[in-house]
């Protein structure tokens, strides 16, 4: 247990040693080694790359220098990363064998390691962080301290402002001026359907009750989407002060944060900052001397993606089947065991003590009219800055996808992004300049969603890319209705058949009819949504469903029983480069002779289309 | 306290009703009936399904009728274009996996998804698609599981789990996948199931039903060998006539007399007179531990699902039980002793039929115990609804036939017999007995209220003879879990305990005729059957089991005395402990 | 009763039960846990759980096959998972499950005969930035290929 005076006094101390960490002028002799330690790097052996550096910095005797743990920087792509502070010099791609060059060149010698320094998509070496593209239109509120912070050290979370909002709502706030900042504020839940969380928070108050409950849902499961996840992994205190903050506010001292197991690095470091947090006296009994008790305990999912959906993961709480409730009675009026119960997601919460100490007014003037502050996406596809970025609302698809994301790779066409993963939809390329805020993208047929944005280039079938989805939401709908029990697996069987050559027109007419009446009649928001990816595919690239049901054609080549790839005579030099690739021999053609495709073989695999020097395969 | 009214409109008409009401209640009060499959009132009410849904005027998605609760100013309406579209989807897409054999279906003329099928014109399945594949379950001797014709509503496992308190079955996997299953798809038989049968009552289709074994009776009637016996339980004559379209609760039992005689059986017996048996016999062994303080609270043992519950959940329990046979059982071997002697009949000869409004009996008939010199007491077990098909197969016009009575020696019953059909019944008629034969007098009180009623545990206290004798009647299995954990935590003090499976008793048993969720939620169908059971015992002459004069006869010629050594060897039983799960893990 | 159940219970159980108290919302976690241990569910356990929290057979069996992490029977030496998840899709991860399910002969969420293999898809391992990706056991393989999954194999067979 920390006194207040305690806790003060760390937060100056700590802030003033790892001024370094922002600052690139710092006063100071030391330096900072920090490895990437999310998800993303972690799988290219990050830890690895730790424990070489401080092997090595031992065996050398070296002092003044520390290697920390961080959270994700957001550009994975570039993965593991590697940044040196004060300095700021950022490695990326590096691997185990490269540490003793690190510590050789840059430390001991005080140059930079040239090869391993980060390279922007126009080639040009990059010496900072900040001087990519990629951060460049970026604005960081939930992930401020993503890549900053060690996470497993709470007190390097209260020497950047950790606890201080707590502090300032436990000791100088009413419950209702905390409501009202939130609301002022105007965020919305990220979570996907954008309900204003200051609304929520003041609804769940409304209702009087001994005991309430503040659920944080962790349950990220777009397939693809993984902004929570790195919350989570690099700044898992700002999503406990947050609870502690909502907890307050709507009168409830007990919250639960549910998360997928799937996550274990996630789930270890919230392990961490629930244990630090109580040793620090910042969970737990009389918080801060001012009598407001909170605890949080932490639930495990065990894959299932309706349980993102809130009443499903009260129910998974509640150690059952995850299948949603009929709502009304919304969580706010009986949530968990009947309660009322604030369910917000892990980016909601992130905002919430960046509003309190920076204040609603600062928070609304970022972002759009109707949809304030920033958002998170997880951007990846195909783009050439795969990666976590955090932008205003309001920035446009293209900024996203050609400033930050560095366009399409392989010189290929842009056709369509894809938002709010199975419950959203696909954008083409004429609405590249909507800006992206939760009633645009909803105007156009998509949705925000959790954040997952997929990119996609011209070698994607969109037929197939529904038939994706609905693969996942028919594997993940829980049964319990009818539509979406049967009805999205008929959608499904229609797909099939589109993509395999055996629909016709009439089946385009019944998967859109039926999208509709699932859409209306469902329970849950998981049915609700899950014909969003073949509505919206039918909007904007009908012409591609009707050349799969009518003319069996697949113009991306990518269904196979519908593709046709032709070696064009014109162009056809007759190399032979195809052949040798071809790994099921179905082109033919000696010597001189112009090669032929038999189609009874090809599979369609695309390598001749890849291979072919002068271009002239395609279908 | 004054109870709030809400004014709405539905369908245009306006409306008030209670506060708290559901959009479906609602319109059933404005005389309009929103289709439902997956509702069973207060017991499913989940809207899974989606047929309620309606369009609540100012709201985006529909609403879930069945579930909504009513607001000031509300209104809805059920039958717009959009609605009726998203309705006949969802049955289309039913449909589409359900397995479409109607004409071999048991449940043909009595399913309430070809009710909807014809209401909503379904011609043809707009969307088909693949269709679940199940194994049927029919290892149980009571119970058939045919999941190609399950609908997913769920009213089974509502009822098993939360009515019965026993979770049977469940729900498992996700999504298309997802099947109503036992753990491990092992059979009913080798779980925790009780055969009850109320999941067969829940079932809007074809999915649940009891093993039939007509066949077999037919067989046995036409052969000129086999001395074909019938005895029917209190319950079937206040249930038969539902089945010819009659009102519920209409007491049928000379008509059915009748048509048992037409359909071949040689002698039609009642099993009201097995019932004063087994009063005889179960008062006498509660005055007999009621005096000596053994083992109280004693329990009554004449429903085979309650004993088969008490034998896998609460074995240490099982002393408490008395040790009669069921009315049926004790019959059947009074038939095939008794009787078969004083007439002269091989028994090896005798086939016993019990008509039973139940399904465990199935079960308890085939139980090794319930045999008597190699014979089994009972040979078959048929429901009321399985005699209903035997009498529309012989061509019988059941309304037209004229009246008949049971059969002599053994078909004269008291009003006490009657009552056992209803829960508290044998209670009442067990106070009857044991109250004349703790005074020794023929006392004046007959009716005891206070354990009439549809209520699931009904607690009095009796006076006799000046001891207070606390005794308590329950129904359903639910409520038996509770006063056997009262035993177990040593808070309970009665001394008789009288348990049926069934909710209401054997008049709702699992093999009753089974009544639409619509009617269920429109008519107190347990009340009606009861009262006529009530009715058949006000107007009968005899109405102390120890005052049936069959009785006396056969006790004097035959058994001596109740608790005798043949009475024992022919009226009694004894239970075993039995695993919940039976099967390796 | 108390001998009775004993067959269902080995060390791991016995342990397990003393860390939960018997509270139903208890299950999942306690799931988790068994699925960790043994890397399957197995029956004796459901029966141990259903003893223990007072919950059916049948509704443990229900929570059990309803959600994905849970597995009924006993996983392969080897689990190779695919990550399908749209990122890893739209970078052809699709065409390495074919080729896994072409090679084993077994479906994504089965284990082959000899119980070397077990094949899984997954929804985003959280490596996007190496998609597409498959795991072996936990560890990630990235910017895959047919040509990369068939090495991996070959070696895994030959050992």
């Amino acid at each position: 247990m920390k006194t207040l005076e305690e806790i003060h006094s760390i937060r100056e101390n700590k802030r003033r040693e790892l001024d370094l960490r922002v600052n690139t002028k710092a006063d100071t002799r030391e330096k900072h080694i920090l490895v990437c330690h999310g998800t993303g790097c972690t799988s290219s052996k990050s830890p690895q790359i730790l424990e070489n550096f401080r092997k090595i910095l031992e065996e050398k005797n070296i002092e003044n220098v520390r290697v920390i743990i961080t959270g994700c920087f957001g550009l994975c792509a570039k993965g593991p990363i590697v940044i040196i502070r004060p300095e700021d010099t950022f490695y990326s791609n590096v691997r185990p064998e490269d540490c003793e060059e690190i510590i050789q060149t840059h430390i001991v010698e005080g140059k930079r390691v040239e090869r391993l320094l980060c390279k922007d998509i126009d080639g040009k070496i990059v010496n900072s962080l900040d001087e990519l593209n990629f951060y460049k239109k970026q604005k960081r509120i939930a992930l401020k301290n993503c890549g900053v912070i060690n996470p497993q050290d709470i007190e390097e979370y209260i020497a950047f402002d950790g606890y201080r909002a707590l502090e300032r709502v436990l000791r100088e706030m009413t419950q209702d001026e905390v409501i009202d900042e939130i609301k002022k504020s105007g965020l919305r839940g990220r979570g996907g359907a954008g309900f204003p969380t200051g609304k929520k928070w003041e609804l769940t108050k409304s209702y009087k009750s001994e005991q309430k409950y503040v659920v944080c849902n962790a349950d990220e499961g777009d397939p693809g989407a993984f902004m929570d996840r790195s919350i989570l992994e690099g700044d898992p205190h700002s999503v406990l002060e947050a609870m502690e903050i909502a907890g307050f506010a709507i009168g409830a001292n007990k919250g639960y944060i549910y998360v997928r197991a799937e996550y274990p690095i996630a789930v270890k470091r919230l392990k961490i900052a629930i244990k630090q947090a109580r040793e620090y006296g910042l969970l737990g009994k009389n918080i801060f001397n001012t009598g407001f008790d909170f605890d949080v305990e932490i639930r495990l999912g065990a894959g299932a993606f309706v349980c993102g959906e809130e009443t499903a993961l009260l129910e998974s709480i509640e150690g059952k089947r995850g299948q949603p409730r009929i709502k009304p009675p919304y969580p706010a009026e009986s949530g968990l065991w009947g309660k009322p119960t604030l369910i917000n997601n892990v980016e909601t919460f992130a905002n919430i003590t960046q509003i309190i100490l920076k204040g609603a007014d600062w928070f609304s003037t970022i972002g759009t009219e109707n949809s304030k502050g920033t958002k998170v996406f997880a951007l990846g596809g195909n783009v050439n800055n795969i990666g976590l970025v955090e932008v205003p609302m309001g920035t446009t698809l293209r900024e996203i996808v050609y400033d930050i994301g560095g366009g399409i790779p392989n010189g290929r066409e842009f056709k369509a992004a894809q938002t709010g993963g199975p419950s959203g939809g696909c954008i083409p390329k004429e609405h590249l300049d909507t800006p992206i805020d939760y009633e645009s993208l909803k105007e156009i047929g998509s949705m925000m969603g959790s954040g997952g944005l997929i990119v996609m280039d011209d070698t994607k079938c969109m037929v197939s890319l529904a038939k994706f989805y609905l693969q996942f939401t028919v594997s993940e709908s829980c049964g319990k209705c009818t539509p979406c029990r049967i009805g999205t697996k008929r959608m499904l069987e229609i797909l099939e058949r589109l993509c395999d050559g055996e629909a016709d027109e009439y089946d385009v007419y019944k998967l859109e009819k039926l999208a509709v009446s699932i859409k209306k009649s469902s329970i849950c928001g998981l049915g609700q949504s899950a014909p969003n990816p073949v509505i919206s595919t039918l909007k904007y690239f009908r012409d591609e469903f009707r050349e799969h049901a009518i003319q069996k054609e697949c113009r991306a080549l990518e269904c196979q029983a519908v593709s046709k790839i032709e070696i064009d005579e014109e162009k056809c030099k007759a190399c032979g480069l195809c052949q040798k690739r071809c790994p099921v021999s179905a082109i033919e053609g000696e010597g001189r002779e112009k090669r032929k495709i038999n189609q009874d073989k090809c599979i369609k695999c695309g390598t001749c289309i890849a291979t072919c020097p002068f271009h002239a395969i395609g279908n | 306290m004054e109870e709030k009214l809400v004014t709405l409109t539905i369908d245009g008409e306006s409306i008030k009703v209670k506060e708290g009401t559901t959009i479906l209640q609602a319109a059933k009060k404005a005389g309009i009936d929103i289709p439902t499959l997956c509702f069973l009132k207060d017991i499913n009410e989940v809207g899974d399904c989606r047929m309620c849904i309606v369009e609540v005027e100012g709201r985006r998605g529909f609403a879930t009728s069945c579930i909504e609760k009513v607001k000031e100013g509300m209104v809805v309406h059920t039958h717009t274009p959009n609605v009726l579209e998203a309705r006949r989807v969802i049955l289309d897409l039913i449909i589409s996996n359900h397995h479409k054999d109607c004409l071999t279906c048991t449940r043909s003329g009595n399913c309430e998804l070809q009710v909807l099928a014809t209401k909503f014109n379904v011609l043809n399945v707009e969307y088909p698609g693949e269709m679940s594949k199940h194994r049927i379950d029919d290892k149980s001797p009571a119970i058939v599981r045919d999941f190609n014709k399950c609908i997913l509503c769920r009213r089974c496992v509502a009822t098993c789990k939360n009515v019965q308190g026993i979770g049977a079955i469940d729900c498992i996997n996700r999504g298309f996948e997802s099947c109503i299953s036992t753990v491990g798809d092992h059979s009913l038989n080798d779980v925790n199931c009780t055969f009850c049968g109320q999941c067969i009552q829940s079932c809007p289709t074809g999915a649940l039903h009891e093993k039939e074994s007509l066949n077999e009776v037919w067989v046995k009637l036409k052969d000129p060998d086999t001395y074909v016996v019938v005895q029917t339980a209190p319950s079937i004559r206040v249930a038969l006539g539902e089945e010819f379209g009659m009102d519920i609760g209409t007491n049928v039992e000379e008509k059915m007399i009748t048509a048992l005689k037409r359909l071949g059986f040689d002698k039609v017996f009642d099993t009201n007179t097995g019932a004063d048996f087994t009063i005889m016999e179960e008062a006498n062994e509660f005055v007999e531990r009621f005096k000596a303080e053994d083992n109280l609270p004693m329990m009554t043992s004449c429903c085979p699902g309650w004993v088969r519950y008490i034998e896998e959940n609460y074995p240490e329990l099982l002393p408490h039980l008395s040790s009669c046979k069921s009315p049926h059982q004790m019959f059947g071997a009074l038939i095939k002793s008794y009787y078969a002697k004083k007439e002269n009949i091989d028994p090896s000869k005798i086939y016993v039929v019990s008509v039973m409004p139940c399904i465990a009996k199935k079960f308890e008939r085939e139980r090794p115990e319930m045999k008597n010199n190699g014979l089994y007491d009972v040979d078959n077990v048929i429901t009321t609804r399985e005699l209903a098909k035997m009498i529309k197969q012989a061509n019988i016009n059941f309304e037209k036939l004229e009246d008949s009575k049971f059969d002599d020696p053994m078909g004269e019953a008291t009003g006490a017999g009657a009552i056992f059909g209803t829960t508290g019944g044998v209670m009442e008629a067990a106070l009857r007995t044991a109250q004349d034969l703790l005074t020794g007098k023929d006392l004046d009180r007959i009716n005891f209220e206070a354990v009439r009623g549809g209520k699931g545990i009904k607690k009095a206290t009796v006076n006799i003879a000046g001891k207070e004798i606390k005794v308590v009647a329950a129904s359903g299995l639910k409520n038996a879990r509770k006063i056997l954990e009262e035993i177990k935590q040593g808070k309970a003090d009665y001394q008789f305990i009288e348990i049926m499976a069934c909710p209401g008793g054997c008049i709702m048993g699992g093999g009753q005729p089974i009544k639409s969720s619509k009617i269920r939620s429109e008519v107190d169908v347990r009340k009606l059957r009861a009262e006529s059971l009530y009715t058949i015992d006000e107007k009968s002459t005899i109405r102390k089991s120890h005052e049936n004069p069959v009785l006396k006869k056969i006790y004097k010629d035959y058994l001596e005395e109740p608790g005798s050594y043949r009475a024992h060897k022919l009226l009694h039983t004894h239970y075993q402990e039995r695993p919940k799960y039976n099967f390796e893990t | 009763m108390e001998e009775k159940n004993d067959e269902n219970k080995d060390e791991f159980l016995e342990e397990l039960i003393k860390t939960y108290l018997p509270h139903k919302d208890n299950l999942i976690q306690m799931l988790n846990e068994v699925q960790e241990h043994y890397g399957y569910i197995p029956m004796h356990a459901q029966k141990c759980l259903s003893e223990y929290l007072n919950i059916p057979m049948a509704e443990i069996y229900g929570v059990v096959t309803f959600y994905s992490r849970f597995s009924l029977e006993p996983q392969g030496k080897y689990k190779i998972s695919v990550c399908l998840g749209t990122a890893c899709f739209v970078k052809g991860s699709q065409k390495i499950m074919d080729r896994l399910t072409e090679r084993l002969k077994i479906k994504p969420g089965e284990t082959t005969k000899d119980g070397m293999f077990t094949i899984e898809e997954t929804r985003c391992v959280g490596a996007c930035g190496l998609a597409p990706v498959f795991t072996v056991n936990g560890e990630v393989y990235g910017k895959a290929s047919v040509q990369k999954l068939d090495q991996v194999l070959d070696e895994l067979m030959k050992k």
